[in-house]
């Protein structure tokens, strides 16, 4: 560009992918640019867990990258670590997967959900998501080629799905359903009778179930029901989970799946070409929170659980009807009475009070009237977010 | 006694055990929670907490309640020595008269009978080296079934009490993540 010219001179340059072009971004992303740039934020918006990584897994890295560990793994990940994650399933759900040929380590969950929409869907293939759920799921079916469907669930049924909403909308395009509980953003979870109409309505019409199921050890007043583990579920099931939010390992980005052979080849097929294997030292991480992790583990449940009594308390009181999650560690309280959409009511507590929520929107259309709170924080900042969050609802509401 | 009963008799405790518990974490993590915020967040009301917690203070459960001071920082200089005791086991009392008798000392801040080379541990705290030179000299060497003491100096702390001295841990996660 010549100096003082003011006209804009663009190469030559075809447009980027059309797909790719028109995915809208996640919505929580204008919500971190405008809460980055204040001060003195407490930030309820936070999707990971409070504490760190428990010492003896850090270590156990360190350790590993002291012995001159760098190297790349087998494309399906140690094979120490898959058969501890098969014994791990197997004594928390009676479900058994071939460390062999049947669980493959991934970089993440996020990974995971993309390798089984690829493997699963042709384009215009349709799978159907409950929603309000996690920011990732459409636009990985969307990436993958498929439609997403939404499945709107709502406050009045606990935020739980339903084999006839299913049902309804079940096309010969429908290939799979997505499960995530307990779920991100509202934090509730399913009964284990709902469920298993679910995987009989799957078996009916020959559909895969893609179950995430990052939060299962964050539960709080039951056992969590793993998918697999019912009847007629293995066969079409790709299970889903990880170490992020159990061990607090957010960082170390390492997941699994587990599916049948015939299944879990076609993932590995596609995560050999494009991840090759999750990065060693993670692995080892991953390892020794499956040894030695159970202790801290309960010790961080314990605490969000007493976490998450305060947080629905305090929003009760203060006049925002919340209902008990039984899992993971958001609060989805319902801001109705205040008068404000979930955006504004977002944005007007960011800016008056300075503490950050996530809308509902941002997780689907079911999200609206309402805001995810986490509460894997400390108690002084939840106490706090709490009276600021009260002094607003109050302004609002007189 | 029928076993049914007996048995909800001993799930009603069990459970019970179970909040005293969940209540003696809470206050070990932070002595200062109101038990307001304490009821809240067990679940219970703040009488029936406000009950427990006496009980437990009654029982002599939760001794007391104290600050942990990082006392350098504050620039006031301390010293802080862990003994070694041996000592001859007496019939009848074995260990406890001896250990009770150190035990008693306002400068001694912990007595444990410990397994090992020796037969008591105890950490003594006084304003310099001198004072403390002295007290073992002339309080702990001279005890009658007292055979011998090894005095090991602190000289610098990394964690008490769970907190980690030198090394704060800043929140520096994202401030809004999916």
């Amino acid at each position: 560009m010549i100096m003082g010219d003011s006209k804009e001179i663009r190469p030559l340059l075809k447009p980027l992918s059309s797909r790719a072009r028109e995915l809208p971004f996640s919505g929580i992303r204008r919500f971190f640019d405008i809460a980055a740039s204040m001060q003195d934020v407490i930030s309820l918006g936070v999707g990971e867990p409070d504490f760190t990584t428990p010492w003896n897994i850090r270590e156990a890295a360190i350790y590993s990258i002291e012995r001159g560990q760098t190297s790349y793994t087998s494309n399906y990940g140690l094979i120490e670590l898959r058969r501890a994650i098969s014994k791990h399933v197997v004594q928390l759900y009676n479900t058994s997967y071939d460390p062999d040929t049947e669980i493959l380590v991934t970089v993440g969950v996020s990974e995971a959900l993309d390798l089984a929409f690829r493997a699963v869907l042709d384009p215009g293939d349709e799978v159907l998501v409950p929603e309000p759920c996690y920011v990732s799921y459409k636009p990985c079916v969307t990436l993958a080629g498929g439609n997403a469907v939404g499945v709107q669930t709502s406050a009045e049924d606990g935020f739980q799905c339903r084999a006839e909403q299913f049902e309804r909308v079940i096309t010969p395009r429908t290939k799979a359903i997505l499960l995530g509980y307990p779920s991100n953003p509202t934090g509730s979870t399913m009964p284990r009778n709902e469920l298993q109409r679910i995987v009989d309505l799957a078996s009916e019409r020959g559909l895969y179930i893609v179950s995430d199921e990052i939060y299962d050890r964050l539960t709080y007043d039951q056992e969590h029901v793993c998918v697999s583990s019912l009847r007629g579920a293995r066969e079409r099931t790709i299970y889903l989970n990880g170490f992020s939010k159990a061990y607090a390992m957010t960082g170390w980005r390492t997941g699994y799946v587990c599916a049948p052979e015939e299944i879990l080849r076609i993932l590995m097929k596609i995560h050999s070409y494009t991840m090759l294997c999750a990065p060693i030292a993670s692995q080892k991480a991953a390892l020794e929170a499956l040894h030695r992790g159970e202790a801290p583990l309960r010790d961080m449940v314990a605490q969000y659980n007493q976490r998450r009594r305060l947080i629905v308390d305090g929003f009760n009181r203060i006049g925002l009807k919340c209902r008990m999650p039984e899992g993971a560690f958001y609060a989805f309280p319902d801001i109705e009475a205040t008068g404000l959409g979930a955006e504004d009511f977002a944005e007007r507590l960011l800016f008056d009070e300075r503490v950050a929520v996530v809308p509902g929107t941002a997780f689907g259309t079911g999200g609206e009237g309402h805001v995810r709170c986490s509460y894997a924080n400390s108690l002084e900042r939840i106490e706090e977010a709490l009276s600021r969050i009260g002094r607003l609802t109050a302004k609002l509401i007189s | 006694m029928k076993p049914e009963s007996s048995y909800a008799k001993l799930r009603l405790t069990m459970q019970e055990k179970k909040i005293e518990t969940e209540i003696l974490e809470i206050l070990s993590r932070d002595c200062r929670t109101p038990p307001e915020t304490i009821a809240r967040m067990i679940g219970r009301s703040v009488e029936d907490t406000t009950g427990i917690i006496e009980a437990l203070e009654n029982q002599g459960v939760i001794k007391r309640y104290t600050a942990t001071i990082d006392w350098e920082q504050l620039g006031l200089e301390k010293v802080i020595a862990f003994i070694d005791v041996k000592v001859m086991p007496a019939r009848e009392v074995g260990f406890d008269a001896i250990a009770m008798r150190i035990a008693r000392y306002p400068e001694v801040k912990s007595v444990w009978l410990v397994s090992g080379g020796s037969d008591l541990r105890i950490l003594v705290e006084a304003v310099n080296l001198r004072s403390l030179g002295n007290f073992v000299a002339e309080k702990i060497a001279t005890i009658d079934g007292v055979t011998g003491t090894v005095t090991q100096f602190l000289l610098r702390k990394y964690k008490e009490d769970n907190v980690l001295y030198n090394e704060p841990e800043p929140d520096d996660r994202l401030i809004v993540s999916p």
